[in-house]
């Protein structure tokens, strides 16, 4: 499982001008339309899923990149490897713009930006054989391993702690973390030199992912591949990438150097988030994790001035009226930037530490009623209702195991490497979709 | 195998008496390259109102003996074995109709991948409101506005915008949860939850841990958890399955496994568990090793190839034998260490590294 037994060779040279980043992100934006009315559709709204982001990445780097579900995590890494197009900002890699790159100028740069998929099954043609879905990208990319394909791939399939008894099997034969690895194998297979990894480890028990995890940050070492990390697994992200951002619904919050950032977060949401790091040992007390309570934002709409500030315990009257710039706040080691008006002291040990803000518990105490109101149960239904009307629950669990129809028939437009065609002939799946449901 | 089979049977409850009961499970699947052994011996009883955590390495059979339960797996080329009742019903000798009616209905099943399992023609709505329309014969309009509540339970903002959504309009955790919401749109009284929360991040996992508990105090639910999180575990199950290369390995109720473990596997995992403050220069410990085929089992014990303890058991026992899940030190591991050996690696090696 080490990276010396990988045959990957050295990326080529490191970048050339060490003056620019190898990934240089600058006011990053995607909004995706809403449609809706009736009987024509026009678009009605946007989701802001990503809202002028800017956050550089170095040759041999890792960024991690947490933060709240739904807070675009996915959608930058997407963007940043050109599956998405942005509505406004700029993407440079190399220092090069690749922003609105078209198919041609994107070419010679596809294979070394790869992005592991968050969801394995999906992201696999479920009619190739695993040796075909990692052999497949080398050959449309003309790399020849010494050895050959086959002989790599199996090589691949085994440092992620696969069997190259695997090598003929189809994606559906595979557990959940068995798809994920093959997932990343194909990744590797491509010499990449920025890898967008959307949460490659997620599925994986601790030992693999302890495994996987190693492996990458040996390719990250030894070959100075540099990773976008997007992931749930604070631990995990702490032990693999030097610095980290978090955002929160669409919006770089804090960024920071790791140990900067868990040692002193300033931003409340990173507070949040680090406090409620789950703990397997059940003697250490629970440990007072804050629960976020107050209206859930959405990207639909979001909050005025600061988007965190309906759920923030801190929140005053410019919080509504101002948004807060990301800024390097007094006190904060150097490139530690945080956008919050009143931020936290940043002395208090939010990992494992209990420094709750009085403030809080008051907080806590909300959703309990809130819940109370909100928790209809099965609307008093009868019990022999219950019985009769379970056919298509079954009807959609079959397409489920059995070879998942519709699931393929999306999957099929995609071809592996090619993550244009992918994202387009899903669109259109989706389009159709909608059209009969009217 | 056969010899074993008593031996296993001896430790476990009579079958039926339990609301769920899974007697010497075998799950088989013929592929090209042979029969693949996806699980094998598997005995486990569920409580009503009760948590069942499973743990194990990827690839041991947590999804495959559970989609088994659910009646799930293409008969074409799997064969199953064994006995798995639930509430006094024999469901592998259940009907394929009788399964439709149990189905997300009396049980339901979180899918680990939330985006193979949504339709991607639906909109997320209409696949939550489907199962209970049909249900509880609800008109349109109370389907939608179950949906909408549901998606509210699970912490999906403006739900009443979102719920004309389709999946690929979701992010990845918003997608696990309106899994989760259809799961429980009809009150199962038996929710296998495979990785429900594997996409979310720890704020919302942690609402999510609060729904399905209160979920189980309202209405009883009994709970499967599949996870790799050891954190979760603590936070939710009452006993705790261990599965290694499609056996259970260990069982015991959480605070055993997770705090006095007596299987050499057990004690791997615990000590890969990544620790948020530990020093980023020292690498994650894995298991040595890599994971048995399933096509041809490692003889004996499954572990044996990445055993650090098996010199201490004479003979090629390890290599041979294939050990119980029996009795050590209060509860069940399958090991052939003597129960002394078991309790002095933990205390001497294994609960030393972990505090460290
Ligand atoms: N193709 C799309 N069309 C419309 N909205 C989208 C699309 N893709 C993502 N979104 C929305 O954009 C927001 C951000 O989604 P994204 O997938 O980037 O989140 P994420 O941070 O990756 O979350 P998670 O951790 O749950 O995977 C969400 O509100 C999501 O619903
Ligand atoms: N349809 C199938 N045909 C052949 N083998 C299969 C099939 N489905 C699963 N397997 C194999 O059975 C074994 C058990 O798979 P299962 O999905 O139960 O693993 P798991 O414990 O859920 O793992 P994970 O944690 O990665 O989800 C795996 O080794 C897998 O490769
Ligand atoms: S700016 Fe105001 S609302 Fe936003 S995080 Fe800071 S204190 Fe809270
Ligand atoms: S039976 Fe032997 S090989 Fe298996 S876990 Fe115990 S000591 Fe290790
Ligand atoms: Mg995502
Ligand atoms: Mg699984």
């Amino acid at each position: 499982m080490s990276a010396e037994q990988t045959s990957l060779t050295k990326a080529k040279e490191t970048p050339a001008a060490s003056g620019s980043p190898l990934l240089e992100v600058t006011g990053l934006t995607k909004h995706f339309p809403v449609m809706g009315g009736f009987p024509f559709k026009r678009q009605v709204g946007a989701v802001q899923a990503v809202d002028n982001v800017s956050f550089t990445v170095g040759a041999g780097e890792s960024l991690g990149l947490v933060g709240e579900s739904g807070c675009g995590k996915s959608t930058t890494g997407r963007l940043v490897t050109r599956l998405y197009e942005p509505t406004s900002g700029s993407i440079k890699y190399l220092g090069q713009d690749i922003t609105h790159a078209g198919r041609k100028e994107l070419a010679p740069i596809r294979s070394e930006i790869q992005m592991i998929f968050q969801d394995p099954y999906s992201s696999l043609n479920p009619r190739h054989t695993v040796g075909t879905i990692i052999t497949n990208p080398m050959e449309i990319n003309g790399i020849n391993p010494p050895g050959g394909r086959d002989a790599r791939a199996k090589e691949l399939l085994e440092i992620v702690g696969l069997n190259p008894e695997h090598f003929n099997r189809f994606p559906h034969e595979f557990s959940g973390g068995q798809r994920q690895r093959i997932g990343v194998a194909r990744a590797l297979a491509l010499n990449p030199k920025l890898i967008v990894a959307d949460e490659p480890v997620s599925a994986l028990d601790v030992s693999i992912q302890a495994q996987v995890v190693n492996l990458l940050q040996g390719l990250q070492r030894e070959l100075g591949i540099a990773f976008v990390f997007i992931a749930h697994d604070l631990s995990i992200v702490r032990h693999f990438s030097q610095r980290v951002a978090v955002m929160y619904l669409g919006k770089v919050v804090e960024i920071a150097d790791r140990d900067s950032l868990y040692s002193s977060p300033r931003h409340p949401y990173t507070h949040a988030l680090l406090s409620a790091a789950p703990d397997a040992d059940p003697d250490n007390a629970a440990a007072e994790r804050i629960r976020l309570t107050g209206d859930v934002p959405s990207p639909l709409n979001p909050p005025s001035g600061c988007r965190f500030r309906t759920r923030c315990w801190k929140a005053q009257e410019k919080c509504a009226t101002e948004e807060p710039p990301l800024i390097q706040l007094a006190g904060n080691a150097e490139g530690h930037l945080t956008a919050c008006h009143f931020p936290e002291d940043g002395s208090s040990k939010p990992v494992g530490a209990s420094s709750v803000p009085k403030a809080r518990d008051a907080a806590e105490l909300k959703p309990k009623a809130a819940k109370a109101e909100g928790t209809p149960k099965a609307e008093g239904t009868p019990k022999a209702a219950k019985a009769g009307a379970k056919a298509e629950g079954k009807a959609e669990a079959e397409g489920k195991t059995e070879g998942k129809a519709e699931g393929k028939a999306e999957a099929e437009g995609k071809t592996e490497g090619k993550a244009e065609a992918k994202t387009d002939a899903k669109a259109d799946a989706k389009a159709k979709g909608e059209k009969s449901e009217d | 195998m056969s010899t074993l089979t008593k031996s296993e049977s001896g430790t476990a409850p009579k079958a039926g008496s339990a609301f769920l009961s899974v007697h010497d499970l075998q799950v088989r699947f013929r592929t090209e390259d042979g029969i693949v052994k996806a699980v094998n011996n598997l005995t486990f009883d569920l409580e009503k109102g009760k948590t069942l955590g499973i743990v194990g390495e990827s690839g041991s059979g947590k999804s495959v003996s559970n989609l088994a339960v659910m009646g799930l797996h293409n008969p074409r080329n799997t064969t199953i074995e064994g006995s798995i009742t639930l509430d006094g019903q024999d469901l592998l000798r259940a009907s394929q109709k009788d399964l439709e009616k149990l189905r997300g209905n009396k049980m339901a099943m979180i899918f680990q991948d939330a985006l193979a399992a949504l339709s991607p023609y639906y909109t997320i709505g209409r696949q939550i409101a489907e199962p209970f329309m049909k249900h509880t014969g609800a008109s349109k309009k109370e389907g939608r506005d179950r949906a909408i509540e549901m998606l509210r339970r699970v912490g999906i903002p403006q739900p009443q915008t979102r719920v004309d959504d389709f999946p690929h309009q979701f992010s990845g955790g918003m997608r696990q949860r309106a899994m989760i919401a259809m799961a429980l749109v009809c009150d199962p009284e038996l929710l296998i939850a495979d990785e429900p929360t594997t996409a979310l991040d720890v704020t919302v996992q942690a609402q999510i841990v609060d729904l399905l508990k209160d979920l189980q105090q309202e209405s009883g639910t009994s709970i499967i958890f599949i996870t790799h999180d050891l954190g979760v575990i603590r936070e939710i199950a009452d006993d705790v399955l261990v599965m290694y290369a499609g056996r259970a390995v260990e069982r015991g109720t959480m605070r055993e496994v997770l705090k006095s473990s007596q299987h050499p596997y057990g004690w791997g995992l615990l000590s890969s568990i990544p620790r948020i403050n530990a020093s980023v220069d020292i690498p994650l410990m894995p298991i040595p090793g890599t994971p048995p085929s399933l096509l041809n089992p490692p003889a004996g014990c499954a572990f044996n190839p990445r055993c650090a303890y098996r010199e201490l058991v004479p003979g090629d026992k390890c290599e041979t034998e294939r050990p119980p899940l029996a009795p050590a030190n209060g509860h069940l591991s399958a090991c052939h260490l003597t129960d002394e050996q078991k309790q002095s690696i933990l205390t001497e090696q294994i609960l030393p590294r972990l505090s460290s």
